[in-house]
């Protein structure tokens, strides 16, 4: 079974402010992109129970052209507060990194 | 002030790095000179480090980086009689970081017999004009917040707002040399010097977002910075670091850095379309941009950031390798919590309700908590006890309550005592003030330069 970021070239997260939090997830070709945005995986709803948040704030962009998709939803908590673990958000990738592709996922 | 360039030939403007303090070298931005700048625009600031330094009016960098870097700046400048802008000066832009960035720049230009106009510009704002326009129905939230009320404006030790473009325009047509601004978006400083030469919004907007990180919109991140022209078709953006290169990917993805929506980015006159643009290779390594859109907004707003203070913290660490603890680790951290309150309560007489405390695990699931699903024991953790309360001498007194356990505490069923690992003596790290940011607003104008406050003096070493 292959990972999003094993196919992936780059799966990454950021703040957008310190109150939202975006991913981007960077694909080699349209091949890999199409597969994976074909598949619906990365929908609103699997992203919302993926990262604990209400699946109706999850924003969800297909950007055929550069071969990417990016997601961004409200931080569960302000970024730098008391109850934050990851101030710039810099290490959130990494369940999205980890879901796994439905079988037969393209080879790498 | 420099010639303004025929409207054909468009704008060049240097943008030599990230941030201000972060480091270029004084040949890239001769390289970018030699390209024809009209200007130079940096940004000093950013809310992303977290909100200790607008809560605490403080700068990020340290004054000397920031110095050496504003020497290289203020020579080039001034020998090319360009312009140069500052953005979001001290980190947050806060009027004493404004302040503080124009010590530094008289004394280096005391230093250096450098003269020019300098304009500082102001956007920290009294709790009380915000106040004033949340009555007049001028204030709104931004999602995912809620509704201001006065209550969480006065607790905001800095409220500050974020300018546009239309300021810094004002400061440049007012003669300024130097432009050192309070906070502004990180695209304010380049679309204002494009803006004021006659450039189309779409284009000037646009360039300005990619160049805000400098290096980041190239192949080599880290290689210092970019030049952007632009012109009244589009923009040309190229690295200033002959190692590096931008290509379509590397200028076409800058647009989704920090930036919740890729197509759309809201500046205070209005809101940056980039659904159409088209990205081209013109050679190995400048990339030319066209059919960027710009929506003007019937009103400006302005973007409020503030921070409050939430408290004072004291942190220990503790390291623990015994693999029977690690093994139930959630069983250890749950008997910790319950006897610490316990302790705490009969001790200092304080309820688990008023102070916080946070046990967060390195290598188990510091970083990703809930959403950790990470199988197996770690081999180790390094366990941080974060305590908050409302004075340091209170959330020291729950850290040190805490001490004896974090050293000693056993599992339920442990026939001796163990010891864990303190790494240091002693474990209580007073971490002194924390901050919270609380502000997700934006105040309506009636024009892009209310609120900020343009102040012209004259530096003189002649």
């Amino acid at each position: 079974m292959t990972s999003l970021g094993e196919l992936a070239d780059q799966v990454r997260a950021k703040n957008a402010g310190p109150f939202w939090i975006t991913l981007d997830v960077f694909f080699r070709n349209a091949r890999d992109y199409e597969f994976v945005t074909g598949s619906g995986i990365m929908s609103p709803r699997a992203i919302g129970r993926l990262y604990q948040v209400d699946p109706a704030s999850v924003k969800y962009f297909e950007l055929p052209a550069l071969h990417v998709v990016k997601i961004s939803f409200p931080r569960p908590v302000t970024a730098g507060s008391f109850e934050d673990r990851d101030l710039h958000a810099g290490q959130q990738h990494v369940p999205l990194a980890a879901m796994a592709l439905p079988d037969p996922s393209p080879e790498r | 002030m420099s010639a303004r360039p025929g409207i054909d030939q468009g704008v060049g403007i240097i943008f030599p790095s990230g941030m201000l303090g972060g480091g270029f070298t004084a040949e890239s931005i001769k390289r970018g000179i030699a390209m024809g700048a009209t200007a130079i625009a940096i940004d000093a600031g950013s809310t992303d480090s977290g909100p200790y330094y607008l809560g605490a009016g403080v700068a990020k960098t340290s004054d000397s980086a920031v110095a050496r870097d504003l020497r290289i700046l203020l020579a080039a400048a001034r020998e090319s009689r360009i312009p140069l802008i500052v953005g979001s000066c001290g980190t947050s832009g806060t009027d004493a970081g404004v302040d503080q960035l124009a010590a530094i720049a008289e004394r280096i230009a005391a230093q250096d017999r450098l003269s020019f106009r300098m304009a500082r510009i102001y956007s920290e704002l009294r709790p009380e004009t915000v106040i004033t326009a949340i009555d007049q129905g001028r204030v709104r939230a931004l999602p995912p917040s809620g509704e201001l009320s006065p209550g969480t404006v006065r607790s905001c030790s800095h409220v500050v707002a974020l300018m546009g473009h239309a300021p810094i325009v004002a400061a440049l047509e007012a003669g300024a040399d130097v432009v050192l601004a309070g906070r502004a978006t990180d695209t304010a400083m380049v679309a204002a010097v494009a803006l004021m030469h006659g450039m189309p919004e779409g284009p000037a907007w646009h360039a300005a977002k990619t160049v805000e990180c400098g290096g980041q919109c190239t192949t080599s991140p880290t290689s210092g910075g970019v030049f952007v022209r632009i012109d009244p078709a589009g923009f040309t953006v190229t690295p200033l670091a002959a190692e590096a290169a931008c290509t379509p990917v590397t200028v076409a993805a800058h647009m989704l850095y920090e930036n919740a929506d890729p197509f759309r980015l809201l500046e205070p006159s209005g809101a940056l379309d980039t659904s159409r643009a088209t990205y081209t290779a013109l050679d190995e390594r400048a990339v030319r941009v066209e059919g960027s859109r710009f929506e003007r907004a019937p009103r400006h707003t302005a973007k409020l950031e503030g921070a409050r203070l939430a408290g004072y913290e004291t942190v220990s660490i503790v390291g623990i390798r015994d693999p029977h603890v690690l093994a139930s680790l959630d069983t250890w951290l749950a008997l910790l919590r319950h006897i610490l309150e316990d302790r705490v309560r009969a001790t200092l007489d304080l309820d688990a309700g008023s102070y916080d405390l946070a046990l967060r695990c390195y290598g188990a699931d510091a970083i990703l908590g809930p959403l950790e699903d990470g199988a197996g024991p770690p081999r180790e953790v390094g366990l941080l006890c974060k305590v908050r309360a409302a004075s340091q001498e209170l959330a020291t007194a729950v850290a040190k309550t805490a001490n004896p356990l974090l050293l000693h505490l056993p599992l339920p069923g442990m026939t001796h005592l163990p010891s864990f690992a303190f790494a240091t003596s002693p474990p209580e790290m007073e971490r002194g003030a924390s901050y919270e940011f609380v502000l997700n607003h934006v105040l309506e104008l009636d024009h892009g330069t209310d609120l900020f406050r343009v102040e012209l003096s004259e530096v003189s070493n002649d």
